[in-house]
């Protein structure tokens, strides 16, 4: 008994301070940033302001004057707000369809669909950018939903599947005889049961497609241009200006941090694959 | 109305043919139960009967119309899920009243009904919970009154007892009786507690393997089953099966006899032999005694209290006329 309390009271101590650490140091580069973004580049480099320095907007006037800012905000919003409902359009009824009439095929496929993310991106750039070129939509929003979309089906579907697999046949089923069709099935039943699931899902997807950057990068050069790329285009012939980057980056990334935090309990149950009660 | 027939009714799930063409009718108004060992394929015709399932071959009619190619919802039926299968986002009132939104009743009748089947099955003061919040016995009645709303040709029950507690089995097995008194519609109940079959049914259908072993009414089954499956499936304890010279003695392959057919007499019985073990109900009392020559052990019920314990000597006299004969093959004889 006494070593099982001993064990409980360290267990007690040393679970949150081993959490703390780990989030702290992951923490870290984030706050380093939004720090830095509040420095001139000159301060930005220099070791003994690391801490004590004068705070300055400079970096986010020069940002919102010079860079064009919400052009390529509006271009993330709009990309991936479309690109997480039309990935959402497609995933859910080919989840339903693969949890309530599975075929012989349905591992298989769902294998298959989580195999074409091991495919390394790389190797297909080329054919993109041709294809993209060649059919005159290179540097076009609809070219980059379709991108984000097509990278997230696997895992919107994946996701889903795994939330659709949790509700009881039988209720469709009862569905089915109270006068239920099909789109009937998902609209009472299957959205309401698994809103939880979904919700997570959208999130998630909202998330790596906000955060997607190599295709965003390669794929735009103006009209469509995401925050991805504004980041990207921050490298001046002159050398990095940490002040400035800093100050596009968590421009960048701050509404997804924002997002994040009002949502941890859906992303941490989306992550874990409802595996989290 | 509700008479259900079934012509070469088959189903294969790939190669394998779980259910080999069969033919069976329900006549209007009757209490049909389906029984069976779990696997025998008795969910499975319910399942076909509701259009759950597709038949691979066959023909279903309901009322006189073919249904085989009919949608679930529009064949007439109500089925009662074993997991009551309520929606769980929904209330009580919400679940009753849900199919009579898909068939776009109006609003003020689709609430007069649900207080209607509410009231009938004292429901009332839970009509604005979420199934969630009710116990097992209360969320079987929403199931039994979302069932009933739609004033179906026959209902559908597939093991609609089995997750409840014992004491509740009995009430809502009364329940379920009185309901079919009242509506006098055609129900069909899948269970594989033979006491519940013999308790409800106007009619059992036993299956094995998909099979139907025999049909007829619960004391037909009782007094007279057609094979030894059915003798050994039909009655609680189970029918004393014997083999061996002592069945060839009575011109059988194996003899049936009812452990309420073996008198516990003070000497001179057919049989002797030693208790193993002696249960004691009350009301009841059952012997397993070993027989010198049976391989089997018999089990023998004796009304009342009787004073027999382990070890004690028995002398068992068999009533003869209610003994059951089988052939070789299995199938009764004489």
């Amino acid at each position: 008994m006494a070593i099982v309390a001993q064990h409980t009271k360290f267990s007690k101590v040393a679970w949150p301070v081993l959490a703390w650490a780990v989030g702290l140091l992951f923490f870290f580069p984030i706050f380093f940033m939004v720090m830095t973004s509040f420095k001139t580049d000159a301060d930005a480099v220099k070791p003994e302001f690391l801490f004590r320095f004068t705070p300055t907007l400079e970096n986010y006037t020069n940002m919102t004057n010079n860079y064009d800012y919400w052009r390529f905000a509006t271009n993330s919003v709009i990309t991936s707000v479309t690109a997480t409902l039309f990935t959402l359009f497609v995933a859910v009824p080919c989840a339903y369809a693969m949890a309530f009439n599975p075929s012989r095929g349905t591992k298989d496929i769902l294998m298959w669909m989580l195999s074409t993310k091991m495919l390394p991106a790389a190797a297909v750039l080329y054919p993109m950018i041709f294809m993209a070129k060649s059919l005159g939509i290179y540097d076009t929003k609809f070219l980059i939903v379709m991108v984000l979309s097509l990278i997230n089906l696997p895992i919107a579907v994946w996701m889903l599947f795994t939330y659709f697999k949790d509700i009881p046949k039988d209720i469709i089923e009862a569905g089915q005889m109270d006068g239920l069709n099909t789109w009937g099935e998902v609209r009472e039943i299957l959205i309401p049961l698994a809103w939880g699931g979904i919700a997570s899902t959208a999130l998630l997807v909202f998330i790596f497609c906000w955060n997607e950057a190599y295709w965003t990068v390669r794929l735009t050069t103006i009209d469509a241009a995401t925050l991805s790329k504004l980041i990207e285009g921050n490298r001046a012939p002159e050398g990095l200006f940490f002040g400035r980057l800093s100050a596009v980056s968590t421009a960048a990334v701050g509404p997804i941090v924002v997002l994040g935090w009002f949502c941890q309990k859906q992303l941490v149950q989306g992550l874990t694959f409802g595996a989290v009660k | 109305m509700g008479r259900i027939v079934l012509q070469k009714v088959s189903k294969k799930f790939g190669e394998i043919e779980v259910i080999p063409p069969l033919d069976l009718t329900i006549e209007d108004g009757e209490f049909a139960v389906f029984v069976g060992p779990s696997g025998c394929g008795k969910s499975t015709l319910l399942r076909l009967i509701a259009g759950l399932e597709d038949n691979t071959s066959g023909d279903i009619i309901i009322d006189g119309n073919t249904v085989t190619q009919v949608p679930p919802s529009k064949r007439g039926l109500a089925m009662v899920f074993q997991s009551y299968a309520l929606y769980p986002h929904m209330t009580v009132r919400k679940n009753i009243g849900f199919p009579l939104r898909m068939e776009k009743m109006d609003q003020a009748e689709i609430d007069a009904k649900v207080n209607t089947a509410a009231t009938s099955l004292n429901l009332t003061d839970y009509l604005d919970r979420k199934p969630g919040q009710l116990s097992g016995g209360q969320r079987q009645r929403v199931a039994i009154g979302r069932a009933i709303v739609r004033e179906p040709l026959a209902f559908l029950f597939d093991e609609p007892l089995s997750n409840l507690d014992a004491a509740l089995r009995v009430g809502m097995r009364m329940e379920i009786l009185e309901l079919h008194n009242k509506l006098k519609t055609t129900m069909i109940y899948v269970t594989h507690d033979q006491v519940e079959a013999m308790t409800m049914a106007d009619k059992i259908v036993v299956l094995q393997a998909g099979v139907i072993e025999q049909v007829g009414s619960p004391l037909e089954l009782y007094r007279a089953p057609r094979n030894l499956f059915v003798a050994g499936f039909i009655g609680s304890p189970k029918m004393n099966l014997i083999t061996g010279p002592l069945a060839a003695k009575y011109g059988a392959t194996t003899i049936g006899i009812r452990p309420e057919h073996i008198d516990v007499v003070a000497s001179g019985g057919t049989w002797e032999g030693t208790v193993s073990v002696s249960e004691h109900l009350g009301s009841d009392t059952f012997l397993h005694v070993k027989v010198a020559g049976f391989e089997q052990v018999l089990t023998v019920r004796s009304i009342g209290d009787i004073a027999v314990k382990h070890g004690d000597k028995v002398s068992l006299s068999p009533r003869l006329g209610e003994l059951h004969k089988f052939g070789a093959d299995g199938l009764r004889i004489g």
